[in-house]
């Protein structure tokens, strides 16, 4: 009965979703591209690694279906495995800015007073400096790699959903469902776990559905700038990079990447815009309340 | 010894208008097994008395005194032991049962928690528990409720799932701060019932906040009397809501309809700027000049504690005509 409750519930974001023509798309996309970074070496025509010094930048054709670089490595195989890395760099950082923005924006409404002054402070001085840049400085300053890029796109983006998280908890701790559970004897951690968290949720799934998008631009930016995982392995970003100096002779070398980095980021977009449609009536109803 | 001792318990808000003293001097006893009714005008400090108790008052708030239980005194409790205390020991049926539950989680989830987080209690028997607390409690379906989300209640499901959680920890001393605000009559009379079966079979005392005179007619052992902070007069129910002594509970016992509905005269004073002497004497048939001077204290005439210089005397036209008002209301 309660299953059939929560199943009608979700049924209802279902049909709310499907109303959504392009969120639907976006979902579709998505859904695609996990399939596409699960099963990349077998649905990847060639190794992504594989050099054939004899077919160098050569235009699209039946054997490479997006032609080849200017190492003669397929291009629609790096694409392919390129995927993984910016689903597995979208999903990671946002995952992780979405966890430290919960924690650090939950501490602050609950408790307010000095606590939340140092921490919306600590807020306000990473959002006056602009976001890439200052991913690219702590990215120039650890050097390349991948785990550097990771840690210096969380850093710059966890703030967003502090603040989200804060804003929703200080109207939420009001409640008096917040003094029902603390006169029942429930310690602070239990009540902001157990029952602010659910209360204050459904924005950050929305934030961060549009944040992966985000991720996964400022992701390729990196790379393309030669930040981020190093050669040979295959990245949006720095194929974009390496296939500029070829623009005019090889333009397929920089549009399939651009492409695959475009679609990626509509379909989150997309997806992102769709779920906020869902969510925002609700929330809209419950302020009423 | 009582169950609870209020002692000189003096709450005190700081906030940016100045000092608001919601509670000023109260002292009190709650003895097991009874219930004790605290009434008075909305904003006269009942429901912040109820919850300085429980220590469930905004970090503003400034609690002195001594508030004893079981020996005990809370205000002397670090966040441990009062969470042990809280649902535990002293449990609260808040008011507004359409905010007090939690959206978002099963109705059982927020009866058997209390369960969960005090006895460690498994879930699953924490559940059989809420089940069994719903079906004590003549809620229909309970097993069905149980998995329900609190939109899918009635309010008076909601308050009964709300009494539920606050007597799964067994609680010597429940609190309930104003049951039956904004109910309807035939809600407020369900609720009524609810609370007078928790009384009797629980054996639990019980500390009910209300405005209304005839919930807390019907359910009290006792009756304390709130004005602006102060208690002025507390004593056996029967004395205090058939014979009372102190011109303001005369006053609120005139205002109810079948006694003529006649209103006190002015308003209650703001919390922020309480009048020195007598708390009552603005409003007050009785006021002299010395009650503007020097606050009465509490001296037991025919039996109940008051706080009124002129409670006991006789032949005072005013209070002859109250008597006499009183009377023929009651006839």
């Amino acid at each position: 009965m309660a299953s059939a409750a929560v199943a009608v519930e979700r049924n209802l974001t279902f049909i709310q979703l499907k109303k959504n023509k392009l969120a639907i798309i976006g979902l579709l996309i998505i859904s695609l591209l996990v399939i596409v970074a699960v099963f990349a070496p077998v649905l990847a025509p060639h190794h992504p690694y594989e050099q054939d010094l004899d077919r160098v930048m050569m235009a699209p054709c039946s054997e490479y279906p997006f032609g080849t670089d200017d190492f003669g490595r397929c291009i629609l195989s790096r694409i392919i495995f390129g995927t993984r890395i910016s689903l597995a760099i979208g999903l990671i950082v946002t995952a992780i800015s979405a966890v430290a923005g919960i924690i650090l924006g939950m501490l602050a409404g609950f408790y307010g007073g000095v606590i939340d002054e140092v921490i919306m402070r600590i807020v306000d001085i990473f959002l006056a400096f602009p976001g890439l840049i200052l991913a690219l400085v702590i990215a120039g300053l650890l050097g390349p790699g991948m785990f550097n890029v990771l840690f210096a796109l969380a850093l710059v983006g966890w703030m967003g959903y502090a603040r989200v998280v804060r804003g929703a908890v200080l109207a939420e701790k009001e409640k008096s469902f917040v003094e029902t559970a603390m006169s029942l004897g429930a310690s602070d951690l239990y009540i902001m776990c157990r029952h602010l968290l659910p209360n204050v949720i459904a924005p950050v799934i929305v934030m961060a559905t549009l944040g992966i998008g985000h991720t996964i631009l400022a992701a390729a930016g990196l790379s393309f700038l030669g930040l981020g995982a190093q050669p040979p392995i295959p990245v949006w970003g720095s194929m974009l990079n390496d296939g500029k100096q070829y623009l005019q002779t090889a333009p397929y070398m920089t549009i399939f990447p651009g492409l695959a980095i475009m679609i990626t980021v509509l379909s989150f977009n997309f997806l992102g815009d769709g779920l906020r449609d869902i969510f925002d009536p609700r929330l809209k109803e419950k302020s009423i309340e | 010894m009582a169950l609870l001792s209020i002692r000189n318990l003096t709450t005190v808000f700081h906030a940016e208008e100045g000092e608001i003293k919601a509670c000023d001097q109260v002292s009190m006893d709650i003895p097991a097994g009874k219930t004790i009714g605290l009434i008075g005008e909305t904003g006269c400090g009942k429901s912040v008395l109820g919850m300085s108790i429980l220590r469930l008052l905004p970090r503003n708030a400034v609690i002195r005194g001594e508030i004893y239980y079981k020996d005990q005194d809370v205000l002397k409790m670090n966040g441990d032991q009062l969470q042990r205390l809280r649902g535990n020991e002293i449990a609260l049926l808040p008011q507004s049962p359409s905010t007090s539950l939690n959206p978002v989680l099963k109705i059982g989830f927020q009866i058997a928690e209390g369960l969960h987080l005090h006895r460690k209690t498994k879930w699953e028997q924490a559940w059989e528990k809420a089940v069994e607390m719903l079906d004590f409690l003549k809620l229909p379906e309970p097993e069905k409720r149980v998995q329900e989300y609190p939109h899918q209640l009635s309010g008076g499901m909601k308050q009964r799932a709300l009494a539920a959680a606050s007597i799964t920890g067994n609680p010597s001393l429940l609190i309930a701060d104003e049951p039956t605000k904004g109910l309807d009559a035939v809600l407020r009379a369900q609720v009524v019932g609810v609370l007078r079966q928790l009384a009797r079979e629980t054996g639990a005392a019980m500390l009910l906040i209300t405005h209304d005179l005839k919930v807390a007619a019907s359910l009290c052992d006792q009756i304390a009397v709130m004005y602006a902070g102060e208690i002025l007069e507390q004593g056996a129910a029967e004395q205090v809501l058939k014979d009372p002594v102190h011109p303001y509970t005369k006053g609120l016992l005139a205002s109810l309809p079948e006694h003529g509905l006649h209103p006190i005269p002015g308003y209650s004073p703001s919390l922020l700027d309480v009048p020195a002497g007598c708390k009552f004497h603005q409003r007050c048939s009785l006021a002299r000049d010395l009650c503007a001077e020097k606050c009465p204290p509490l001296q037991i005439i025919n039996g109940v504690q008051v706080r009124c210089f002129f409670g006991d005397q006789s032949g005072e036209p005013q209070q002859e005509l109250h008597n006499r008002d009183l009377q023929e209301a009651a006839v």
